[in-house]
């Protein structure tokens, strides 16, 4: 198994606060893995780490085969990275950000063009290239830097929070892109995110970081099976006498009554929806409503963090940053 | 090569930048013949015969310096927006040393200061200067070693600071006090003692001797002998590139 990033126990420290605690993490080649997590988690640390941005304080990390610490020139030629804030230049084209990027990589000046143009049709670009960057809406800068991150065909691409800031359709367009991305070019993809939606999209298998360490990592599918079977909600005009019946029937793991309505964790919901709904027609109990939910990673991420993810709002751009986005 | 081919990009870029500034471009032009023909013309009818010479061919040299030293900080600074607009990290995590990103920097700024310093000098003969073969062949060389110095001033300024807050301080702090103590409009050789020295331990007091000796030729009598006013540019610069790739090495 070749494995292109293999982190081992990855420390960062800011004086006396750990960014990064001791992680450790191993991605194969081809993979997309996905660092979710709350602002401020130590996402982003990792990230840099990664990226020779960043020195580690202790422990290493082999990227594409290389030592961050000791031979960042090697693993800057393997990596792409989109950063979180933008990172192009408004004076310039979009193109002329493009040929700087090559050029700044050494791509084969004959190969250069027709590369440009390859990526840039990734994330349909093209007509636009020739324009200024001042020009660009925020999702288009994103798709630039995307495309950009590409030029120098990296072994891997890092993209630190690809869709914040974004609206939802920019945000869906960015995820064709890298679905796209993923299939075309020959590369292992580790992203950052705070969207629950995007980890579950995008990536086959994520890690959670919460205070700089990894509190769970698998499948998005597996992790949610561990929180054990998914919740059907029924609401009905006598939410207690129901709840004691089904009780009595012990056909379900857990039982509760949340907003008038009576929430209950089962195995296979599909299949013991009929005999819920009987159990309320033979005690003569009106139902309402019925809605069946299966885990969301989000029930994940609270489960392992004991905190809503959704709660925490996306990050502020600093307010330059913002300024160039509009 | 792949680093010949990283600085070249980098000057590149600065180009590109600084063709696209058009207001800039203008006020390049604009300012030096605001100083030269409505300052020139004002104080010289009222002090300039106190200087022995005419006085807008006096600070014409000055002005070349000014040009050189203001386009040299405001530029040179622009690496601070580079950090904050985020643009640095693109640069900074390119497979490129970063004592190349300084060379390429320097160049690009550089070049963009001469560019403004050859429209100042061609604005020469408004004032009577006598644009000759000679004095461009003389005046060219030593404007590129006194960019040189001013650039790495700007540029470690910009390693120095991480935000634009304290743009107005640099003005304040900076340009005006090395403009205005460097003989450019007044002669240093007249000035009491206990001012000299402030003069002296000014890098743009030689610049504008130096200048002032080749554009007004031998009636100009420079502080210290012509070579030793080179010889002392050629260390300024030679120190400031040293403190500036030093410190652009450790930028984060």
């Amino acid at each position: 198994m070749t494995y292109m990033i293999e982190a081992q126990g990855l420390t960062k420290k800011f004086g006396s606060l750990t960014a990064v605690d001791n992680i450790s993490f191993q991605v194969e080649k081809g993979e997309v893995f996905g660092l979710l997590g709350p602002n401020g988690a130590g996402k982003s640390t990792t990230l840099s780490m990664l990226c020779t941005i960043l020195k580690p304080t202790s422990g290493t990390a082999l990227v594409n085969g290389f030592d961050v610490a000791k031979n960042p020139s090697q693993v800057r030629k393997s990596i792409g990275i989109v950063f979180q804030d933008p990172s192009i230049d408004d004076k310039l084209t979009g193109r002329e950000n493009m040929q700087m990027h090559g050029d700044l990589y050494g791509v084969p000046r004959d190969q250069l063009k027709s590369r440009i143009d390859d990526v840039l049709k990734l994330v349909e670009l093209e007509d636009r290239a020739d324009s200024y960057m001042s020009t660009y809406s925020g999702g288009m800068r994103r798709r630039l830097e995307i495309a950009r991150s590409l030029i120098h065909y990296p072994k891997v691409l890092f993209l630190d929070e690809p869709t914040i800031g974004l609206d939802p359709q920019s945000r869906d367009h960015i995820w064709n892109y890298i679905r796209e991305l993923i299939k075309t070019e020959d590369i292992t993809v580790i992203l950052t995110t705070h969207y629950m939606e995007e980890a579950d999209k995008l990536c086959p298998r994520i890690a959670i970081i919460d205070h700089g360490t990894i509190v769970a990592m698998d499948t998005p599918k597996k992790l949610k099976e561990q929180l054990g079977g998914e919740t059907i909600t029924v609401k009905t005009k006598k939410n207690e006498l129901f709840m004691e019946k089904i009780k009595e029937a012990n056909i379900v793991k857990a039982i509760v009554i949340v907003n008038e309505e009576v929430k209950m964790t089962v195995d296979g919901a599909h299949s013991l929806l009929p005999s819920v709904i009987n159990i309320a027609m033979q005690n003569g109990i009106f139902i309402e409503s019925v809605s069946v939910q299966e885990p969301q990673l989000d029930d994940v991420f609270l489960h392992y963090t004991g905190r809503a993810l959704r709660d925490t709002k996306g990050k502020e751009l600093s307010p330059m940053a913002r300024m160039r986005r509009h | 090569m792949s680093e010949a081919r990283g600085i070249f990009t980098l000057w590149k870029r600065e180009m590109l930048r600084f063709v696209r500034e058009r207001t800039r471009l203008v006020s390049s032009v604009v300012t030096p013949i605001l100083w030269l023909v409505i300052f020139g013309t004002g104080l010289g009818m009222s002090l300039g015969r106190a200087t022995g010479y005419n006085y807008q061919q006096f600070i014409f040299p000055g002005i070349i310096a000014q040009t050189l030293l203001f386009t040299a900080m405001f530029m040179g600074i622009s690496v601070i927006w580079d950090k904050q607009f985020g643009f640095m990290k693109e640069i900074l995590v390119a497979p490129v040393s970063r004592l190349s990103i300084f060379i390429g920097k320097m160049l690009g700024v550089g070049t963009s200061a001469i560019v403004q310093a050859i429209i100042v000098l061609a604005l020469g003969f408004l004032i009577g200067i006598p644009l000759t073969i000679p004095m461009i062949a003389e005046a060219l060389p030593m404007m590129v070693l006194i960019a040189i110095g001013l650039v790495c001033i700007g540029l470690i300024i910009a390693s120095i600071l991480n935000s634009l807050e304290n743009f107005g301080a640099i003005v304040t702090f900076v340009n005006m006090p090395m403009f205005f103590l460097s003989g450019s409009l007044f002669p240093v050789a007249t000035l009491p003692s206990w001012l000299k020295w402030v003069f002296y331990i000014n890098p743009l007091t030689y610049d504008v001797d130096a200048l002032r000796a080749i554009t007004m030729g031998s009636s100009w009598k420079t502080i210290f002998p012509f070579w030793q006013i080179v010889m002392i540019i050629v260390v300024f610069d030679v120190v400031m590139i040293a403190i500036g790739s030093y410190l652009f090495a450790r930028t984060k």
